[in-house]
């Protein structure tokens, strides 16, 4: 049986910060972009409720960039790496 | 030498630099780098042991807790500033087999390639592992006498009155230098900021998805064939992205494998397959499942490669800063493969040079600096990226990566499956699999695919 990805990211340390380093607008229209985020995500932070709206937790973030460059500004309103000591610490890499 | 000893605030909002001694903030560094991966690394080791005055700002709190690599490094660069780096850095094999497999959906043809010249440290590559490597090049560079704060985000570069960059922000502490480099990687916020780059646009960057599976250096070598210190390179293209721009690669380690796929950001969605989900269709592919078996994973990970080549190279240079590494976007795409690590080694070398060159002179002015560029001009780096610059076009094509796959495979199950029917004559096999593509397209994909090579 393949890991699920809350087991990978479970081997992974991470320094969650207070504050997350992403914002989002989950009410954006775009439902095709919306569809594209969630399954972008590699630690597939980004969920569709019932009501189609967006949700999505910064804890166990890979500091990628993926959602950033994807949507261009759209849904994801901010993107900053996290403060400095915070987020993944990758032991291998 | 300075001694500048600080305190770490660790999870405060304001991050803070406390010190003791010298107050940092009324001292002026020759060069303030910002990021401590490989670029960072070398450009502190040159300018530091030219005699200058480093700064390296690092946001992790350990040195390569922050960075990603596939997983293969060409040597070359390295040891220029290294000489000997191969045997003396903490790599994890010498890549001594190349091996490149089209995948269709039960089947794989492989291609492998021996060469002794591999072992030649001038056209050596090395599996490594950022974890282990950047560290020993955090201390290469701490002994030449640069200085390195970890645990602390850039937030702004300061500017003078003239739009001169003459320092950094971080938190409330303001740090000062003559020049800054921007060694902050793929995501590089601050080269947007000053506005030398323009944001990352979805079709010239892929993103990577990667496990570190551990075997044990005996199980490795016995799986794939290798001795100590010696490995393999399995690049993979087809099945894996179900059709979209991108491919699968293993490295073997020394004890364990890096297992990972790419693919281009304006992809995601085509095909259907998640980028996480096509690391497990590469491990559970037929041709790779039984390699993997009995592995633990270590750890997973993802990070952007930018591999839109020559023509995204943002501005490099401007009064009082320069950008380089991956923050530069000095990653080229060879099609089967993508190679960054050996030309952020060579562009960090010739921003050291020209940052030496400039205290010197005391000039740190855009026109002084514009001497970098030159020296990429010159290097292997701007001559291989132009070398290459068709190849991003070519690639974005998925018949390459939807159609050849299943075509070559199937040209190869007519020659090497008997189930004692009739054999079709391979001509004939091979005609019908041509067909479906269309000759006429695969003969315009090669005429490309030779131009961009």
């Amino acid at each position: 049986m393949a890991m699920t990805i809350e087991d990978k990211l479970g081997l992974n340390r991470f320094n969650v910060d207070s504050t997350p380093h992403i914002q989002i607008d989950g009410e954006y229209a775009d439902q095709t972009l919306k569809e594209r985020l969630v399954m972008a995500c590699p630690a597939k932070l980004y969920r569709l409720r019932e009501d189609n709206t967006v949700e999505f937790s910064y804890e166990g973030c890979l500091e990628c960039g993926t959602c950033r460059v994807l949507t261009g500004g759209r849904i994801v309103k901010s993107w900053d790496h996290p403060m400095g000591g915070m987020g993944v610490a990758f032991k291998k890499g | 030498m300075r001694k500048c000893l600080y305190v770490r605030y660790k999870g405060s909002e304001n991050a803070a630099i406390e010190e003791k001694g010298e107050k940092m903030a009324e001292e002026k560094f020759d060069v303030i780098i910002v990021g401590g991966g490989i670029t960072g690394c070398v450009a502190a080791y040159l300018t530091a042991q030219a005699g200058l005055e480093v700064l390296v700002v690092e946001r992790a709190e350990g040195a390569g807790q922050k960075a990603v690599t596939g997983g293969r490094m060409y040597g070359h660069a390295m040891e220029k500033v290294f000489p000997g780096f191969g045997e003396e850095a903490p790599v994890e094999r010498k890549i001594v087999r190349e091996k490149i497999s089209v995948l269709s959906e039960d089947k794989a043809f492989t291609v492998e390639y021996d060469d002794d010249d591999m072992r030649r440290p001038e056209m050596a590559s090395y599996s490594i592992l950022r974890a282990n490597l950047d560290p020993w090049l955090t201390e290469k560079a701490e002994e030449a006498g640069a200085m390195f704060i970890h645990g602390i985000r850039v937030d702004r570069i300061l500017q003078d009155e003239n739009g001169k960059a003459c320092g950094v922000l971080a938190g409330e502490e303001e740090m000062y230098a003559d020049c800054i480099l921007l060694a902050d990687g793929v995501n590089s916020l601050l080269a947007q900021q000053l506005g030398l780059k323009k944001e990352l646009t979805p079709k010239q960057v892929a993103v990577g998805v990667k496990e570190v599976i551990y075997f044990g250096e005996e199980e490795i070598n016995k799986r794939f064939g290798v001795k100590d210190g010696e490995g393999i390179a399995n690049l993979f293209m087809g099945d894996v992205t179900n059709g979209a721009v991108g491919g699968g690669f293993i490295y073997t380690n020394k004890d364990s494998l890096s297992v990972g796929i790419v693919e281009t950001i304006e992809e995601i969605g085509y095909g259907g397959v998640a980028p996480r989900d096509m690391l497990e269709r590469l491990k559970q592919h037929p041709s790779v499942r039984d390699l993997l078996t009995g592995g633990q994973i270590q750890e997973y990970s993802a990070h952007l490669v930018t591999e839109g080549g020559y023509d995204m190279i943002p501005q490099l240079y401007a009064d009082g800063v320069l950008v380089a590494g991956d923050a530069a976007a000095l990653v080229m795409n060879l099609g089967f493969t993508i190679r960054g690590m050996d030309c952020c080694t060579e562009s960090a070398r010739l921003a050291a040079e020209t940052i030496i060159e400039a205290k010197e002179k005391g000039d740190f002015s855009k026109a002084a600096l514009s001497l970098y560029e030159k020296k990429l001009n010159d290097s292997f780096v701007f001559t291989d990226m132009k070398h290459f610059r068709k190849m991003p076009a070519f690639i974005d094509n998925h018949r390459i990566f939807e159609q050849y796959p299943g075509m070559i495979d199937e040209m190869m199950r007519g020659l090497f499956l008997v189930d004692g029917s009739k054999p079709e004559k391979f001509t004939k096999t091979a005609m019908g699999a041509v067909k479906k593509v269309g000759i006429f397209k695969i003969l315009g994909d090669v005429r490309k695919g030779m131009g961009a090579l």
